[in-house]
């Protein structure tokens, strides 16, 4: 049996907990920036505000029905989220953490538990510690359980947010339910080309050959829907493998037209990819750097472009992929452009202990010593505490985050205050 | 067969190696130090204090109303949320939406949310009140 858990409204409930004013009131959370909604409690999603929807569009909204609007405090949902996996995996040694509020769990030599009850005793406890409301669905596949889960929240009312899909007629039942545009993996564009044939649920689809599926949809499709049937084709990702290529990217809060100030954020930007790498201990062998202008100012000059610059060896150094995003900045510079995003995205990860070595050209190895005591100065006293000299030090660029609740958990000058 | 009991299953704690003693396997020269045989782990109050980290959050106290109990201005809580709030336990509570922590007193059938500073009246919770037990306050450290 699999289960996929899922914490309700994720970043809402997390400023519940150490706001409780804000309990049945209506919450949004924008993403980085500020740019649109990204988290929204049920009383928001009432009102009709849809995901993704842009902060500046809906300010009357807000307004007009005081939606309590939050920056997103990724250090708390962060920290949250840690605490509600550890706890799930005191339940089962089967755990895939699937993004920062989902989980799959499996659970093999259950057969004498009463699945539900199992998950009525889960969700008590991770709210009792946590605070975070959770929803559970259990069935034999994980396509499966992803319904269930989906059949526990939307009829919390009769599941309190458990529910298990453990017979041939609860499957059957939810999959005529299930909307084909709902099912887990399938695309927007297969789901509009399933229902030109007339293919509208779950059932409909499970009933076709599976010989149309694998043309139509190949091998992925396919197992999707022997997944569906209750055969389980998908096991747990306990072991994500490291990311094939790591971006960082950023709209700015004002245009940028000076090469000075694109370059130091360019450099900024392949700092932090360069860290990342370091944390999965892997090198890069490319680098692709990026600008563009606000494609909104329609008055104004339109420029986008963006260059691949190849490392003469694989390297995961602060120093050496800045410099190298540098260059490739300087090779698609315009001048008179007002910039308004731009971004480093490093390419070609192996794992270090797999780079290959060039005969004519290697990496000063001072860079290796000097990245770690880079990283532990940056463990120890926070993040930006030593820059490179490409990175403006008397510039403070911030995120735009105006309404950023404490990060209750991870800073001690932050924690809550009792009365 | 329905089984109600749970299994719980213990994960490795991985600790950092800050605080703990490095054992220095390979002296070559002189005497291995004496104490070898006999070394501990430091003592650390994270393992302590903190029971449950999963369940344990910190706060600060603000005001004097539980002087009475030690709890100053200024002082850091740490607040256990999977203990179950017994008669007479420090609780950090939810009264109509508001944060407070108060010694918690059930007396029959009425809950009461006791200061304990004569300045302040012990709070009864009635039926228009709504009262949740955000967690139990189990440690306060001070600094002197």
């Amino acid at each position: 049996m699999f289960a996929l858990v899922d914490c309700n409204n994720f970043y809402a409930s997390c400023e519940r907990v150490f706001n409780p004013k804000l309990i049945g009131k209506p919450i949004a959370i924008l993403s980085n920036n500020d740019g649109c909604v990204i988290s929204r409690s049920n009383e928001a999603k009432s009102l009709g505000i849809p995901m993704g929807a842009p902060a500046f569009k809906y300010d009357s909204v807000f307004k007009k029905h005081n939606v309590h609007v939050f920056s997103s405090n990724f250090p708390l949902y962060g920290d949250m989220s840690s605490r509600v996996m550890s706890i799930l995996s005191s339940y089962t040694p089967n755990i895939e953490i699937y993004s920062i509020d989902e989980a799959f769990l499996e659970f093999r030599g259950f057969d004498n538990y009463d699945l539900e009850e199992y998950g009525k005793e889960m969700q008590n406890k991770i709210l009792k510690w946590t605070g975070i409301p959770v929803s559970i669905g259990f069935a034999p596949t994980k396509a499966l359980a992803k319904v269930a889960n989906r059949i526990s929240k939307k009829f919390d009312k009769k599941t309190k947010g458990v529910y298990a899909i453990e017979s041939k007629e609860k499957r059957e039942k939810a999959l005529k339910w299930l909307k084909i545009e709902d099912v887990w993996g399938i695309g927007f564009k297969h789901s509009e080309r399933l229902k030109s044939y007339n293919i509208n649920r779950a059932y409909d689809f499970i009933k076709l050959p599976d010989k149309w599926v694998r043309n139509q949809m190949s091998v992925v499709g396919l197992r999707l829907k022997k997944e569906l049937e209750g055969q389980s084709v998908l096991s747990l990702e306990e072991h994500r493998s490291p990311k094939k290529a790591i971006a960082t990217t950023r709209s700015f809060e004002k245009n940028l037209t000076k090469f000075e100030d694109l370059k130091e954020r360019i450099s900024t930007f392949s700092i932090l990819c360069s860290e990342k790498l370091r944390v999965q201990k892997s090198s890069c062998n490319s680098i692709y750097v990026f600008v563009k202008s606000n494609r909104h100012q329609k008055n104004k000059l339109q420029y986008r472009n963006g260059i691949v610059m190849t490392l003469p060896y694989g390297s995961n150094s602060s120093i050496t992929i800045s410099k190298y995003a540098v260059e490739g900045l300087k090779k698609i510079y315009k001048k008179n452009i007002e910039y308004k995003k731009a971004g480093v995205i490093v390419m070609g990860l192996i794992p270090n202990n797999r780079t290959q070595l060039n005969i004519f050209e290697k990496e000063n190895p001072k860079h290796q010593i000097l990245m770690k005591t880079l990283d532990l100065i940056t463990k120890k006293e926070g993040p930006s505490k030593i820059k490179l000299a490409s990175q403006d030090l008397k510039k403070i660029w911030k995120m735009k985050q105006t309404k950023l609740t404490k990060r209750y958990t991870t800073e001690f000058n932050e924690i809550i205050l009792l009365k | 067969m329905k089984n109600k009991k749970s299994l719980n299953f213990f994960i490795p704690k991985k600790e950092n190696t800050i605080g703990q003693w490095l054992s220095e396997e390979g002296i070559s020269a002189g005497f291995p130090s004496p104490a070898d045989d006999f070394k501990e782990v430091r003592i650390s109050l994270d393992r302590e204090l903190v029971k449950n980290k999963e369940a344990t959050f910190y706060a600060r106290v603000s005001g004097d109303s539980m002087i009475g109990a030690g709890l100053e201005d200024g002082d850091l809580l740490i607040i256990d949320r999977s203990l179950n709030p017994e008669n007479r336990k420090i609780a950090v509570c939810l009264v109509d939406g508001e944060f407070t922590v108060k010694r918690i007193k059930k007396i029959k059938k009425t809950f009461y949310l006791i200061p304990e500073n004569k300045k302040y009246s012990p709070i009864e919770i009635t039926e228009e009140n709504e009262l949740t037990i955000w967690g139990i306050v189990v440690y306060v450290i001070k600094k002197v």
